[in-house]
């Protein structure tokens, strides 16, 4: 039965897709109706082939975890890292040298501006999306003692996630966008993802409420308010009306201050749920067992855990300090985010002293080291931010590249080096390999890669207090000294700087994709292969 | 009084009051006797089960 309303579905999707893109009133929007018809028409056809069929035992082990999704999420996020680090690198020397805004692309494909939001979104949804789909998938059954709820569900959530990426990446090429930092998507684009978190929630909840374990570990506590989160962040950032179903323009329902506030505080619980509580949830699984201790305080982690979730949701107000937000709203964000220090540090020193009494560890392995570095980081840019929404402190940081500095010391750091102990600590388990294929090349990422953040970091600190500084210079007479341009040009060898450790960085994830290769291609297997293993999907 | 002065004051009260109590009622949950066995207990899970989701390690750690 289900085979036959796959099949209707398939083909009206097909069908609904091709006649959008017939009707469609701008490139966007077609290349976007062809995409989804190309799609449709293949698994139509794929479920039409399939559905008469004999259909072959299955080989899978139905009683084992569910693990052929995860490896595709392990795949999928160092691809999509090495692309967005490529981009990043690319938008680094754009900045610096104005000439490679190619014009051969025509119609500004090519440009800063249309750069840039691929960048983040290639960062921070596809390679880090990814990344936390795949080890939320990894952890929750393993805590859990349960197979992902929901059998193909999962599948669905990695492959609508993935072309819900590519919906996005076109669409900012081709110059859809609706304005808003890190929700820049379109409204067709924004309901389909809806759908396809709504898919991940329930993988995630069933397979929880499925689990043979008495309690939740923390690390799906992380997890769960990071997929809760961000379901409520999108759907009310993204309330807009089409102006017509057969175009990519929309039309925000707030506006003004409104419409700011609503931005900021999705944008900045982007960073609390997305790019901080879920990776959290991977420290608090990956440290322990890779440390092969436990966590070192779990009270420490449920105290953690409520406080978190509970200021970060109020601190979106320091992205919008002296503007038209009213006073009141700025200091409540200013007050929950240096409060929030406070939990945040609470983490660190609760990922760093898992290793007390291990210390020698970060001598011998590589891996262990990534992910205290990563720990450090996260130590160092919530200390940053905290310091950055003081008004006072704000007024010279905001507009300048400071900030930046603070995103790549977040994202780089904390985000990247986690992600990628992560990867180093799943390939060898889930291809079933006794190690890694080489250890020092393990070594050399992490020294590329620290270093890569390091000159990012301080050219930024130093391009972001310089700039900030010119802009109020003011003479005896009170006159501006500085025009902007002057401090374009003064900030030049700080760009190159920061573009060179955008490439060290980017060689240090091409040498871990490579590695991670060749685990797979060449690494001996792991000796005494025990029965449920052997039958990998 | 117009809605939205009415949930301003009603957020930075009564909202404000409860979401503190729950806040303190999650950290004397966590510091409460008895707590120190569940927490081992829980902390030390994710070194089981590894492969299989019956794993060796379930019906030892149940006793
Ligand atoms: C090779 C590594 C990377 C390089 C060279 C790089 C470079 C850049 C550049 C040049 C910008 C634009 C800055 C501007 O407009 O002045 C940018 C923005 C940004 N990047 Fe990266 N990036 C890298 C990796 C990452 C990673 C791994 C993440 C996140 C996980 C990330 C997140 C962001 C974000 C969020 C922004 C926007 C910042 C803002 O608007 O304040 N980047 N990056
Ligand atoms: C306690 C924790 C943190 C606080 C209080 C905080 C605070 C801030 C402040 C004040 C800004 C500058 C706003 C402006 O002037 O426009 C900012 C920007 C930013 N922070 Fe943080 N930060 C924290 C942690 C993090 C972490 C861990 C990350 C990344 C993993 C991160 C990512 C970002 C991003 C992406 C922006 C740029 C937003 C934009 O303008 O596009 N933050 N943060």
């Amino acid at each position: 039965m289900w085979d036959y309303v796959k099949i209707v579905l398939f083909g009206l999707i097909a069908l609904l897709a091709a006649i959008a893109a017939n009707y469609a009133r701008d490139l966007a929007y077609m290349v976007h109706a062809l995409i989804i018809f190309a799609v449709a028409a293949g698994m139509f056809i794929w479920a039409v082939r399939t559905t008469w069929e004999e259909k072959p035992a299955p080989a899978v082990n139905a009683e084992g975890y569910m693990d052929g999704v995860v490896r595709y999420g392990v795949v999928a996020t160092a691809f999509w890292g090495v692309v967005g680090f490529l981009v990043g690198t690319f938008i680094a020397f754009q900045l610096a040298f104005p000439q490679l805004n190619f014009h051969l692309l025509g119609d500004g494909i090519g440009n800063f501006g249309r750069l840039r939001p691929l960048h983040t979104s290639a960062v921070i949804f596809a390679f880090g999306g990814n990344a936390l789909i795949a080890t939320s998938f990894y952890i929750v059954q393993r805590t859990s003692a349960a197979r992902l709820w929901g059998g193909n569900l999962a599948w669905f959530v990695f492959w609508g996630y993935n072309l819900f990426i590519v919906l996005a990446a076109t669409g900012y090429l081709l110059g859809a966008t609706q304005s808003k930092e890190y929700a820049e998507p379109e409204w067709y684009v924004d309901l389909w993802l809806t759908l396809v978190w709504v898919a991940y929630l329930f993988v995630f909840l069933g397979t929880i409420m499925t689990r043979k374990e008495k309690h939740i570990y923390v690390a799906n506590w992380f997890f769960l308010s990071f997929i809760v989160t961000v379901a409520l962040l999108h759907v009310v950032n993204n309330l807009s009306i089409p102006v017509s179903i057969f175009g990519s323009k929309s039309v925000q329902v707030f506006a003004g201050v409104q419409d700011a506030m609503t931005q900021w505080w999705y944008g900045h619980n982007a960073v609390g749920f997305f790019l901080t509580a879920g990776f959290l949830g991977m420290m608090y699984y990956f440290v322990p067992k890779q440390a092969e201790r436990p966590v070192y305080s779990y009270k420490l982690s449920i105290i953690h855990f409520w406080a978190l979730i509970f200021l970060y949701i109020w601190a979106g107000p320091h992205h919008l300090n002296y503007t038209a937000l009213p006073d009141w709203a700025s200091t409540l964000g200013m007050v929950f985010s240096i409060v929030l220090w406070m939990p945040s540090w609470g983490g660190m020193i609760n990922g760093l002293m898992t290793l007390s009494g291990a210390w020698d560890k970060l001598r011998t392995d590589p891996i262990i080291r990534m992910m205290i570095v990563s720990i450090g980081f996260y130590g160092m840019s919530t200390f940053e931010g905290p310091m950055m929404s003081i008004r006072a402190v704000n007024s010279l940081s905001h507009y300048t590249d400071w900030t930046i500095g603070h995103v790549h010391s977040g994202a780089l750091g904390w985000n990247g080096m986690i992600t990628f102990g992560a990867l180093y600590f799943l390939v060898p388990r889930l291809w079933n390999r006794a190690k890694l294929y080489s250890l020092p090349a393990v070594n050399w990422h992490f020294w590329l890669a620290t270093i890569g953040i390091v000159l990012y970091a301080s050219s930024m600190w130093v391009t972001g207090i310089m700039e900030g500084l010119m802009w109020r210079e003011v003479d005896a007479n009170g006159f501006l000294v500085n025009a902007f341009a002057d401090t374009v040009s003064a900030k030049f060898p700080m760009y190159v700087v920061r573009a060179l450790g955008g490439v060290l960085y980017l060689a240090g994830a091409l040498i871990m994709a490579w590695n991670l290769w060749m685990t797979v291609r060449k690494g001996e297997a792991r000796m005494p292969a025990p029965a449920a293993a052997v039958a990998a999907e | 009084m117009d809605t939205y002065s009415w949930m301003r004051e009603l957020a930075d009260s009564w909202v404000l009051l409860a979401m503190f109590v729950f806040f303190l009622g999650v950290v004397v949950w966590a510091f409460r006797p008895g707590s120190r066995k569940d927490h081992e207990e829980s902390a030390n899970l994710i070194f089981r089960n590894e492969k299989t989701p019956a794993g060796e390690g379930l019906e030892e750690a149940k006793q």
